[in-house]
Order: C-alpha cells, then structure tokens, then sequence
C-alpha cells in the first residue's frame, strides 16, 4: 500500500504499573500532517518514543511503506526515515550547531569536514529562512532557534517522516506560527508529518487528520473538516468539559506583595531580572505570562528568599523581606508552590506525612521541642488527604509513588493550609491530567476569593486567561505590560511575550 | 647564573618531566572516561596494577617494552571491572571506583611479597631527538628522555585533536553531556562509555608501568602513593583538556622532584613535610581551579557519575 507510509498495528507499552499503549493502531499518509491529541499521560509521547526506537512494544508491529519494520533504537529508526523532534530537545548545548547535526552520523569520515557539513546546513537553513549559524554553540540560541537545529538535524538525515512532540509548548504564539508556515512547507515538499498537542486551537489549524488517545487507547481518528473543538475535547477527556471557572467579583484588597526594581542573575551568571516591578493585591489572582526563561523561575526565588535580588526591594504588606532568609520570608506569611514539585517542592522518598508537615514540624503542636509528635502528624496528614481528596497508596509510603496530580495536591494543600497572605504558584497544573488540573485552579479561585494575594506564573497562556484577575508579560526579566484579565487577548499578549512594549503592541491594533 | 646551576636546573627539570610522566598517563585517561560520564575513583588502583604487572613481566622477559604494555592491559582490564558496574549495572560510580583502588593495592600487596625491594634488571634507555635535543633548555629537558616519555607527547597531541577534531570526539563529548540525545542520534552510549572507560585504566596502568620501569625500577609496597589520586585531582585542573593534563602533570611532577632533591641534599627540613608537599599544593591548585571553573563558565561533563537508562521515563 502506498498510500500509508507509516502504519502501526496493536502496539502495546507497559511499564510497571502502568498500560501506556493499548492495542494502538495508527496510519499516516504520505504527505499529511496528522496530529496525535490527547492529555498528558494519554500514552502520546510513548507511542512516538516507540516509533523513534527509544523505547520497545511488548506487543505489534510497525509498517513503513507497507514493509514490517524492525525498530530497535533511534539508529534504526533513522535509517528508516523518521525523525523525531522530541519536546525536550535533543541537543548537546555545549556543542556547535554543526556538531549537534552531524552527531550520531555514520556516514561521516573520521576527520570532520566542516566546511562541507557547513555548506548543507547553510543550505537546508536558507531554505527555510531558518538563519542559522553552523558555528554558533547550541547554549547561546533562543528555544526557537534551538528548534529549527532540530528540524535542520532531520532533515540533513533525510528524515521524510517527522514526529514533533508538543513543540508548540515552548515558543509564543508567533514562533508557534512560523513553525506552522514551516511544517506546511515540509508538506508541500512530501514529508509527512506527525504533529503531537493537547492544543484544540493550533490542532485545528494545522492538522489534516486527527486521532485521538485517552488512557492508552485510540479513541476514533477524525478528518479536520468533519470535527470541530468541543467535539475534540470531548473525545479527548471523555466529558464535557468546562472551559470557564465559577468566581467571585472581583474584590481588590490592599496592596500583599510589591516587587520594585529588583535585579538578580540566573546561576550561569547571566542578569535574568532587569529592574523588575508589579504589585499583586489581596484577592486578586494575578497572571504572570510568559516564555519559558525568561526570568520566571528567578523571580519566585527572589520573593521566596532562595536568590539574592542585587538591587531592588520586595515588600510584603509593607514590610521589606528583600533577601531575607527564606524561613523568614515563609513566615511572614509567604507560600510557594514552585515548578518542580519533584525536585524542590516535596523530597521524593520521604513519606507523604514527613512532607505534609514541613511547614509545621517547627512548631506546636506538631514539634515539641526537639522531637517531632508523629501521632499529630499523621493526624494532620490524614486532615489534608481527606480534604483535598489525595490518593496515596499508604500514608507513609514515599511521595514519588504518588501520582503527579496527587503530588500537586499534597503539596498545594501544605501551602495554603498555612493561610498566607500571599501565594506564588508557578507552573502549578505542569504536566497533571484535566482532572487534577481543573481542582487546583478552582483551589486557586478558592483560595482568591477567600482574600488570598496569589501571583501564578505560567507558560500555559490558557491557564492565565482563565483564573487570573490582572495579567501581567514578562519578558527578558522585566513586565512589557499590565492589564485586566477581561481585556486581554491572545494576539495582544503574544505580542508582548517577544518583547514589544505595550504602545507598540497597541499601534499594531 | 654559572654553569653549575644550569646543570642542577636541567636536571630539576629533566627529573620533572619523567615525575610527570606517571601523572600524565593516568590524567589523559580519567579524561576521557569523565568526558564520557564515567566518574572513575579507581585510578591509584589502577595505576598499581600497572605498576605491578609492568614491574614483574619487565622482570621476567627483560623486556621493558613488553613489560609496559603488560602494565597497561593490567590496568585497561582492572578498569573493565568498573565498567560493568557502573555502566551494565548502573551501580554508583563513586563506591565502585573506590573499591576498585581498595582491590588493586590489596591485590599487589598481596601478589607483590616476594617482589619487594627487588630492582629491574632492565630500564628504558634514554635518547635524544634529533635537532629537538639541540634547543638550549627545552631541548635537553624535554627531548632527552626515553621513549615512553616520548610517547606520552605523542598521546596528549593525538587526543586533543581526536577529542576537539573528529566524530568520535563529538561522540565522546556529546555523550557526557547529554546522554539522552546522543542516544537518540544514533550514538551507542553504552560502547562509548564501555571503550572510553576502558581507555581510561589502558592509561592509568601505562602511568603506573612507567613508575616501576623507569621512573623509579623497582617495587615497594604501595609505590603509586596517592598518585592517581593527584591524577583525578589534575583533570579538574586541566579542565578536562588534554593539553592542559600537560601543564598540570610537570608541575606537580616538578614538586615530586623537587622533594626528592632537597631530600638528597640535606636540607633540614623534615622530610615527613617535603613528602607532604605535592598533596599540599593538590588542595591548593583544586580550590584555584575550581574558581577559575567557575569564572569561565566551564563544567564537569553534565552527566558525569550519572548511570543512563534508555527506558526511564
């Protein structure tokens, strides 16, 4: 059959405890863009991870033009022709643009010839008006820039089939678009494509074909013509699904948290903040949106205390904590949620009551003097998982075997049961299914209209819209603009996430 | 200067450079197994295995030659015992690495009894390079030594072009960086990781060889003493290069010689301290190079120490 050019049949991926591909059948034309939607944990990325030869099926097959194909490690898939952009990139960021591309090649002399190798990239690159330098290292390029090596590694193999996982999820609107220009272009030329997202919009323009995943297994595969959003969201979390939050009004309180001026450097020693400054008020959620690094993370240690501001103030209800230790700071009545739970939020091999009580295990009743009351902190424990509904295979079994919804959860609910003035949320639904993600935002509304201060910082653009009060853009580590949630729109913010300031963004109206 | 002095100089200097040859050999090879993520504490281990075997085949065929190369397959194959542990096993790096040193001078004290205070019969013999020898200073302290000496050059200028100048460098560096994507190019981690290691001990046991063959030929009990640890110490100084490995390697091999002459000479200072010299200036010269590492934005391969595993999530 000629028409397929990659045909997946019955493909099936456990891993312990988890079925990741049920019994997937999956077909792509030549020359089409067909997307794969689904939820995180839907089995996406498996399945690509499978086609790539990252990971092996214990069960089916994988046909390419029509011929059974042995897939056993990203080398033989390259020889097969497909190349996968993965969503965390795939590149050495030490190493050249030129390095990068022609790593894992066998066909190379030993000796490398790089004038040659140069030449090709260039061509490729002009090709597509990609810009890019062969000679340029891979740490000193934008996200965007670090895509297109990406494209440009493929096709230098001569990938005719490409995978791209969720690469949207790191550019702003307008890079996003400009992918989109590239992909159509690749499929006018007969590549065929793969296009990985759990965003109805851009799926909806880009796609040809649409098959949706959900818990492993192949829902139904749609044309675009024949579907539409609802219907997609629909398949894709198997209910209706809201796409409004129930809120208060609005009631904007005293000013919580005043960032003025602040400057600080990212751990390469690069400046990241650039004289910073917003107010968040009490009962307000305010948005903070923006692209991936640019100043985000810094910027919740600064207010957290865990960097150092190296000028500028932080005040908290009027008083300054710029710099001050980061117990101070928690206790002044300052909480975070931080965007990885895994890493800095909760320690993994700790109990689910050991990280419950480690904002509380200083004080009474909980600590009592030197020693740590056990039989209160499970009874506390258990107060949370109850309230905030937290599965756990048992309560002093350690965290990382948890869910990451319900990771979320536990650590959300030892936040704000402190009660704090003000919360910082970063990246808080990252990578949690639609159930999980829907209870912490309205645990955030929640927490908002009990008169909480609560600054988000997202990448998820839709999130921000949703929940926030007030949006604010940051970009290279200053605010390119403010406004209230009820007029923003997307245009206008992705204008401002790559850097315009707002008149100019408002010239472009 | 008179003439006396030249000559004490030229000695000095001609002592530090065959000094740092047993430390340049083992620190090329920690190098590139670093390079390609395997964090190897093994070394002074290995360096004895070499050291050992080098000592008793030199003994036994008369042969310095194929004694050194018996040294240098001893510490490539202690070095394979590291390599399946931490990379088939992915057990941890460090304790693997340490019981690999732990294993080698237990083994050669064990093995070495009845070689103690035994001399070589044999040693290298020096020769001069034709026209290099004839440069005033650099000439006799450098081109006046032996032929593993010699060699030595020859292996730091190789693999500085095979590691900045070949695929099988951006191989290397690719996978000690990024495991995951040079996986997903079509890198084989594991054979790199397997070869690179193994290069490692190859080199450990050739700076080994060269102690007990030429450098000072005979066995004693413990004779690397804490040389590969100088030597793991010496990679973060040369900041991973192996031109660098040089500098490093003559300057602490300086100090050795240096010791062991103030030592000859009488001078009072006792000779407990002199010994104490070159671990001295170890402590001195990581603090130095860890803040210049520092400054120059310039890091341990990223994944060095860390076992990889195609199919964790």
């Amino acid at each position: 059959m000629a028409e397929y050019i990659l045909q997946a049949r019955n493909i099936t991926k456990k891993f312990p405890g988890v079925l990741a591909n049920d019994h997937i059948n999956f077909d792509l034309k030549k020359g089409e863009i067909h997307t794969i939607l689904g939820e995180n944990g839907a089995g996406k990325s498996t399945l690509m991870n499978i086609l790539d030869g990252i990971y092996y099926p214990n069960e089916g097959e994988i046909y390419i033009n029509g011929k059974k194909a042995n897939i056993r490690s990203p080398f033989d898939s390259m020889r097969y022709g497909i190349g996968m952009i993965h969503q965390h990139f795939m590149l050495v960021d030490t190493l050249t643009v030129l390095e990068n591309v022609i790593l894992g090649l066998k066909d190379q002399s030993f000796f490398i010839n790089k004038k040659q190798i140069a030449d090709k990239i260039i061509e490729i690159s002009d090709k597509y008006k990609f810009d890019l330098k062969p000679f340029a290292k891979i740490w000193q390029l934008s996200v965007g820039e670090q895509q297109r090596v990406e494209i440009v590694k493929m096709l230098f193999r001569g990938a005719d089939i490409l995978i791209l996982d969720e690469p949207t999820a790191v550019l702003t609107p307008q890079e996003s678009e400009a992918l989109f220009e590239i992909l159509k272009k690749m499929k006018s030329e007969g590549k065929s494509i793969i296009f990985i997202s759990h965003k109805l919009n851009e799926v909806m323009e880009i796609s040809d074909r649409i098959t949706v995943l959900r818990k492993g297994k192949v829902i139904g595969t749609v044309n675009k013509e024949e579907t539409n959003p609802v219907e997609l969201a629909k398949m894709m979390v198997g209910r209706e699904v809201l796409f409004r939050l129930q809120r208060k009004p609005l009631e904007r309180g005293e000013e919580v948290l005043k960032v003025e001026n602040v400057e600080a450097y990212n751990d390469r020693g690069i400046k990241v903040l650039n004289k910073i400054g917003f107010t968040v008020h009490k009962g307000e959620i305010f948005g903070l949106a923006g692209v991936a690094g640019n100043g985000q993370k810094e910027l919740a240690q600064v207010i957290t205390g865990l960097r150092k501001a190296t000028s500028g103030k932080v005040f908290l209800l009027g008083k300054d904590i710029t710099n001050q230790h980061p117990l101070v700071i928690a206790n002044s009545g300052t909480n975070y949620i931080p965007p990885d739970r895994l890493k800095v939020g909760l320690i993994p091999n700790l109990s689910s009551i050991d990280n419950a009580i480690l904002r509380r295990y200083r004080k009474n009743p909980i600590g009592s003097g030197i020693l740590v009351n056990y039989k209160k902190a499970r009874e506390y424990t258990e107060s949370l998982i109850e309230k905030f509904n937290i599965m756990v295979p048992r309560i002093d079994a350690p965290v990382k075997l948890l869910s990451g919804g319900n990771m979320q959860k536990l650590l959300l609910a030892r936040e704000i049961s402190e009660n704090p003035a003000l919360l910082i949320a970063v990246h808080p639904t990252r990578g949690l299914d639609i159930g999980a993600t829907e209870f912490i935002r309205k645990k955030l509304l929640e927490v908002r209209d009990s008169g909480m201060a609560v600054l988000l910082i997202s990448e998820d653009l839709d999130e921000i819209l949703m929940i926030s009060d007030r949006i604010g853009v940051i970009y290279e580590g200053r605010i390119t603009g403010i406004m209230d949630a009820k007029d923003a729109d997307v245009h206008k913010i992705g204008l401002l996430m790559a850097g315009s300031t707002e008149e100019e963004s408002a010239t472009v109206h | 200067m008179s003439g006396a002095h030249h000559i004490v100089l030229i000695v000095l200097f001609s002592a530090a450079v065959q000094s740092g040859t047993t430390l340049l050999y083992p620190t090329i090879g920690e190098i590139f197994a670093e390079r390609s993520g395997i964090l190897n504490l093994g070394v002074e281990g290995m360096m004895i295995m070499g050291a050992f075997f080098g000592f008793v085949v030199t003994y036994i065929t008369r042969n310095p030659y194929i004694g050194f190369l018996a040294g240098v397959l001893a510490g490539g194959a202690a070095a394979l015992i590291h390599a399946f542990v931490s990379i088939t096993l992915r057990g941890n790096q460090v304790v693997s690495g340490l019981a690999l040193t732990i294993f080698g001078l237990g083994f050669t004290n064990f093995y070495g009894q009845r070689w103690i205070n035994l001399r070589s019969p044999v040693t290298v013999s020096q020769m001069s390079v034709p026209l290099l020898s004839k440069i005033p200073y650099i000439g006799p302290i450098f081109f006046k030594q032996d032929a593993l000496v010699y060699t030595s050059y020859i292996v730091a200028i190789v693999m500085w072009f095979i590691l900045y100048k070949t695929k099988v460098g951006v191989h290397l560096r690719a996978t000690g960086q990024n495991a995951r994507a040079a996986d997903a190019m079509g890198v084989n981690v594991y054979a790199t990781r397997y070869w690179w290691t193994f290069f490692g001990g190859l080199l450990a046991g050739a700076g080994g060889a060269y102690l007990t063959i030429a450098y000072a030929p005979f066995w004693l009990d413990g004779m690397t003493a804490g040389r590969g640890w100088i030597a793991i110490a010496l990679v973060i100084f040369a900041m991973w290069d192996p031109l660098n490995a040089m500098v490093g390697a003559y300057l602490f091999g300086g100090i050795d010689a240096l010791q062991l002459q103030l030592q000859a000479v009488g001078v009072t200072i006792p000779s407990s301290l002199l010994n104490m010299l070159p671990y001295l200036l170890t402590l001195i010269v990581i603090i130095i190079a860890t803040l210049i590492v520092r400054v120059k934005h310039i890091s341990a391969p990223k994944e060095l120490g860390i076992p990889y595993n195609r199919e964790e999530k």
